[in-house]
């Protein structure tokens, strides 16, 4: 009778689930801890830390769209602001414009200000639905690209900042290959266990529930746009912690980085990996940026623009969720992200 | 007999008083000057056929679309002006005619919503517990509207029905003292009818409601008086082995149901 108790009580569907993810996401982390000891420089810095970051801003934007139902096309110039940023508070190579402060200050203030362009975008957009809200940030993408570029007394023009560096911690140089990939994954983590923690949240629920239904959320006494706004605002912080990773990876940043391709780019990681689940922008990152360094061996770089539009078809046609869609379909498991994860 | 110690046991006084409302769109008069009152902890059906103005008398009476003419007080205070939030504050609930829910996610975190909808402090950045108090009331609100087996489900993995009964328990949550059910029973099935019945039977007493019901039989099960509508109008008012012979309803009620 006891025994019968407690092996209905260990094999009960939550704690299976529990102890199947625990596992699952152990080999992933042990996987991606150990990857740059069996990986060359290029392997570690061009293709996984650069997935790293790059899949954090997808994230930003997997978050938005995902749980908030927002599309926005400025996930990608918000990390550009943050990268601005650290080059104007921080040291650049033009010791005229930057003001030299130490990181333990550059960064904060760095990350406050990134993501209060976020916030006052959100303000904006949220207001908007759909395309419009594509439109509108889009809109946005491209005046802030095309404003750096014009302005040279404090985004310094068309060369932008060169000479950023992450900071040296404990004599450690964040620049080499494994201590430049570790901290791309420390950070990619933070931000991945954030959204998971935030996504189960009052907050993440009723983002959510407004996606779902704005009416309802009205009707029973939530405020539906500061939701909207609020989810806004910690995209931005998301995006930015990936823009800081940008400056340093680049050790540059310039209008052409933060361009209206690049910033679609962000939207095509995101919607390649799958807006279902906050491992869909990593997914989907991996992939565009392995398509970006081997397609051009094979063609010449003025036609990638043809080879990931033709993969994004591909992939979005055989699934609208993206590549996680179609391996939560393939395992015949429901998703176990965000809206139905328990 | 029953009814008479239940309506001595709330104060006596009117949970609802409508005066003279209406509601045009455009050239549309779809609430035409209704003046009625439900006492507290009174159960009413609204009848009446497709199109009679029943769901925007709803909509007036939450503040989903303000009236155009006329006042409502709630429990005595004027609320013609409040916005809808401050009037589910002051205990007044609705459903609505097609279900409004959460479908991406679980039956519990759709009751927990309208449980911290309710509440103070609704945006926080913590996970709630399952010991939270608003966790714990979904957790009975789920049970009260028979849905805990699938309590854990996304809604969009829900029957119609159990869909139907998720949408009651999004209206008891919090503390409501009145409700208003617009035709929870639409497209059930017998069975599920009668799980329906049981469920508005269950409530505690102190809660009213008006419930418009195309079926006689269920408005007859749960409601002690009968408000008839008919082009925006109130038809007729009574008890409902009056309303239920009424030749008169009969004939407008069948006839705008089938004609
Ligand atoms: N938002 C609106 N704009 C314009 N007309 C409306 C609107 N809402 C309702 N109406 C009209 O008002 C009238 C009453 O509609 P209402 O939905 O209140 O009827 P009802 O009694 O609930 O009918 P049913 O039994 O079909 O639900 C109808 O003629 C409808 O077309
Ligand atoms: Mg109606």
């Amino acid at each position: 009778m006891t025994i019968a108790i407690q092996d209905t009580a260990v094999r009960s569907p939550a704690n299976v689930a529990l102890h199947g993810r625990i596992a699952k996401y152990g080999l992933l982390g042990l996987a991606l801890l150990a990857y740059p000891l069996m990986a060359s420089d290029f392997w570690i810095v061009q293709i996984g830390a650069q997935t790293l970051f790059m899949g954090t801003i997808a994230l930003s934007l997997m978050w938005l769209g995902g749980y908030g139902g927002m599309v926005s096309l400025a996930q990608l110039t918000f990390a550009g602001v943050a990268a601005y940023m650290v080059a104007v508070f921080g040291v650049s190579n033009r010791p005229d414009i930057s003001l030299g402060w130490e990181w333990w200050a550059a960064i904060p203030v760095a990350l406050l200000i990134a993501t209060a362009f976020a916030t006052i975008t959100g303000m904006l957009a949220a207001r908007t639905e759909g395309i419009y809200t594509i439109m509108i940030t889009l809109a946005i993408a491209v005046a802030f690209s095309l404003f750096c570029r014009q302005n040279y007394a404090i985004f310094n023009g068309f060369a932008g900042f060169a000479g950023l560096k992450p900071p040296s911690l404990f004599g450690l140089d964040l620049r080499a290959p494994l201590p430049f990939y570790y901290l791309s994954l420390a950070f990619a983590a933070a931000s991945y266990v954030g959204v998971v923690y935030v996504t189960r949240s009052t907050f993440g629920l009723a983002l959510q529930a407004v996606r779902d239904n704005p009416r309802r959320m009205r009707a029973i006494g939530f405020n539906v746009y500061a939701h909207r706004v609020a989810a806004y605002a910690m995209s931005g912080l998301l995006a930015a912690v990936g823009g800081l990773l940008l400056a340093w990876f680049n050790g540059r940043i310039s209008p052409g980085t933060i361009a209206a391709g690049p910033c679609i780019n962000t939207l095509v990681m995101a919607v390649l990996g799958g807006m279902v689940h906050p491992i869909g922008p990593y997914v989907g990152a991996l992939v565009f940026i392995l398509l970006q360094n081997f397609a051009i061996d094979l063609i010449d770089p003025e036609r990638f623009n043809l080879v990931i539009g033709v993969a994004f078809l591909i992939i979005v046609l055989a699934s609208p969720d993206g590549l996680v869609g179609l391996w939560q379909r393939m395992t015949r498991r429901r998703p176990e992200g965000g809206s139905s994860q328990r | 007999m029953q009814r008479a110690e239940r309506l001595k046991s709330v104060a006596s006084s009117n949970a609802l008083e409508l005066s003279g409302v209406s509601r045009v769109f455009g050239a549309l008069v779809a609430v035409d000057n209704v003046t009625f009152s439900v006492t507290a902890g009174e159960r009413r059906a609204i009848l009446g056929s497709n199109g009679a103005g029943k769901t925007t008398l709803f909509n007036t009476i939450t503040g989903d679309f303000p009236p155009s003419n006329g006042r409502i007080r709630f429990f005595g205070e004027d609320i013609t002006e409040l916005p809808p939030y401050e009037r589910i504050r002051r205990g007044l609930r609705r459903t609505y005619q097609n279900s409004q829910l959460f479908r991406g996610l679980p039956v519990l975190d759709n009751l927990y919503l309208a449980v911290r909808g309710v509440g103070r402090r609704r945006m926080s950045l913590l996970r709630p517990g399952e010991d939270h108090p608003a966790r714990v009331a979904a957790q009975q609100l789920a049970h009260a509207i028979h849905l805990e087996d699938v309590a854990d489900r996304p809604v969009s993995e829900l029957s119609h029905g159990q869909q139907r009964q998720l949408e009651i328990g999004m209206a008891l949550a919090g503390a409501p003292r009145f409700i208003l059910f617009d035709e929870p029973a639409a497209g059930l099935s017998p069975a599920e009818r009668r799980e329906l019945v049981d469920i508005l039977k269950a409530l505690p007493t102190h809660i009213g409601f008006i419930i418009i019901e195309h079926d006689l039989a269920v408005a007859l099960q749960v409601a002690e008086t009968v408000t008839v509508m008919h082009q925006g109008r109130v038809f007729k008012h009574g008890l409902p082995a009056d309303i239920e012979t009424d030749p008169e309803v009969q004939r407008i009620y069948l006839g705008g149901r089938h004609g």
